[in-house]
């Protein structure tokens, strides 16, 4: 079973953690672009290497992000859940994706079609700007998200032992 | 007998948590140490190798700590078989003040072996359930093989508390969360005015988990830190920080009361 998408309310939109504070008028033109879907458990939403042609704002649920290794299988590299944004390889060439994206569980999402975002954002600046301004909060999130991760901070002794 | 003759416990059982983390559950040989409150720790004497302090993760007169090798006197301790006796001094240090938090929701946030010392005030909440309001417990572990009380997850959640577990690095077979602590932070429920939460693990890792509670509105954030105790009863001097001795004015703290001197690089 795949996705259900339904056209999204205005409001829904706003409401996002991503979205809250965008002018009115950016609002719209974006929700013009946007479907609300639903995917169930299971389902596949993107696959390393394939076109990055979408990004989501996830409203319920989780998805994990992975990467294929052989002999391994697919590998969790992280997990976004509520509140966060899935994909941003649209943003840059080649427009593919790099990792894969997977429904833990059952996801609510808003897509939006990122070409005809990319094609909104060179025709209005203002609206590229704002979005550039906010995917670059959400990488830079994530890469200190990262560091600390690469840090091993569990892994080096700690107790009271000394 | 003074505040430093340990009282000698015996080992009846020991679980293995993960490669290198035990807990040991120990039954007092005579008298026991006074009662425990959930967040407090005892110093544990390994006779012949010496001693260190350990939290407390289940109190009562038969109680647990769970021990994680890191270094001579706490790999004696976390491989002491059934039957092997060791010293307890203590109880010792301001405990988490679960007690004092009835009618509010409740955060418990633990990395690592940072669990140990908030499990005993899990389990007070858990016991007094209809007490408290929503409680949510946050684990982060470095990998699913270096998580602690991993068969009690169930247990938890099915007494009334919402679990989530994230790792910072999956295997081939984990299909759970994989990030920092701190992105779960979203999925907390709590009312932030009326929560407390309690956060126990390495330091960094507890300054990016209060900072992340405090961004979601939380105000009461309190935090278990970590020192080099010898004597525990704040004689010794080994644990000060600031103007407290962590032996005796902590282990457990508001995090606001503590947060710049976290920031203060040691020489």
């Amino acid at each position: 079973m795949g996705e259900r998408t339904t056209a999204v309310p205005r409001s829904a939109l706003a409401a996002h953690a991503f979205a809250r504070g965008l002018p009115e008028d950016q609002v719209d033109r974006l929700a013009e672009v946007a479907r609300y879907v639903q995917v169930p458990a299971g389902h596949r939403l993107f696959e390393e290497g394939r076109s990055a042609d979408r990004f989501w704002l996830i409203q319920a649920g989780r998805v994990t992000l992975d990467l294929h290794i052989p002999g391994r299988g697919p590998v969790i590299v992280e997990t976004l859940g509520r509140g966060t944004v899935l994909g941003w390889s649209w943003l840059f060439p080649p427009y593919a994706w790099r990792f894969g994206a997977l429904a833990a569980e059952p996801v609510r999402a808003i897509a939006l079609d990122a070409r005809a975002v990319r094609v909104m954002c060179a025709e209005d600046p203002a609206l590229g700007y704002e979005l550039t301004r906010r995917f670059a909060a959400v990488m830079l999130d994530r890469l200190q998200n990262t560091r600390m991760r690469l840090l091993d901070l569990y892994g080096a002794p700690w107790g009271r032992d000394g | 007998m003074t505040a430093m003759t340990p009282v000698p416990y015996r080992v009846t059982e020991r679980r293995e948590e993960t490669r290198d983390t035990a807990t040991l559950v120990l039954r007092p040989c005579g008298a026991p140490i006074p009662p425990v409150r959930p967040g407090q720790f005892t110093m544990m004497y390994a006779f012949g190798v010496g001693e260190a302090p350990i939290s407390v993760s289940r109190t009562g007169t038969v109680m647990e700590q769970t021990v994680r090798d890191v270094g001579a006197v706490s790999r004696a301790l976390a491989g002491s078989a059934p039957g092997r006796m060791i010293g307890l001094r203590g109880p010792y240090g301001a405990g988490w003040g679960v007690e004092d938090a009835v009618g509010r929701d409740l955060v418990f946030a633990g990395g690592g072996i940072g669990l140990a010392p908030l499990r005993p005030a899990l389990l007070y909440a858990l016991r007094r359930r209809a007490s408290y309001g929503a409680i949510t417990v946050l684990i982060g572990a470095r990998t699913p093989a270096d998580l602690v009380y991993r068969a009690e997850l169930d247990e938890w959640r099915e007494r009334g508390a919402r679990v989530e577990v994230t790792v910072d690095h999956a295997d081939d077979g984990w299909r759970g969360h994989v990030g920092l602590i701190t992105s779960l932070v979203n999925l907390v429920c709590a009312d932030p005015p009326n929560a407390t939460a309690f956060v126990c693990g390495p330091e960094i890792m507890m300054r990016f988990t209060a900072e992340a509670l405090e961004a979601k509105g939380l105000t009461d954030v309190r935090i278990s830190l970590e020192r080099n105790m010898r004597c525990g009863v704040g004689w010794c001097g080994h644990c000060q920080l600031g103007l407290r001795l962590v032996c005796r004015d902590g282990p457990v703290v508001p995090y606001r009361d503590v947060a710049s001197e976290l920031r203060v690089k040691e020489r």
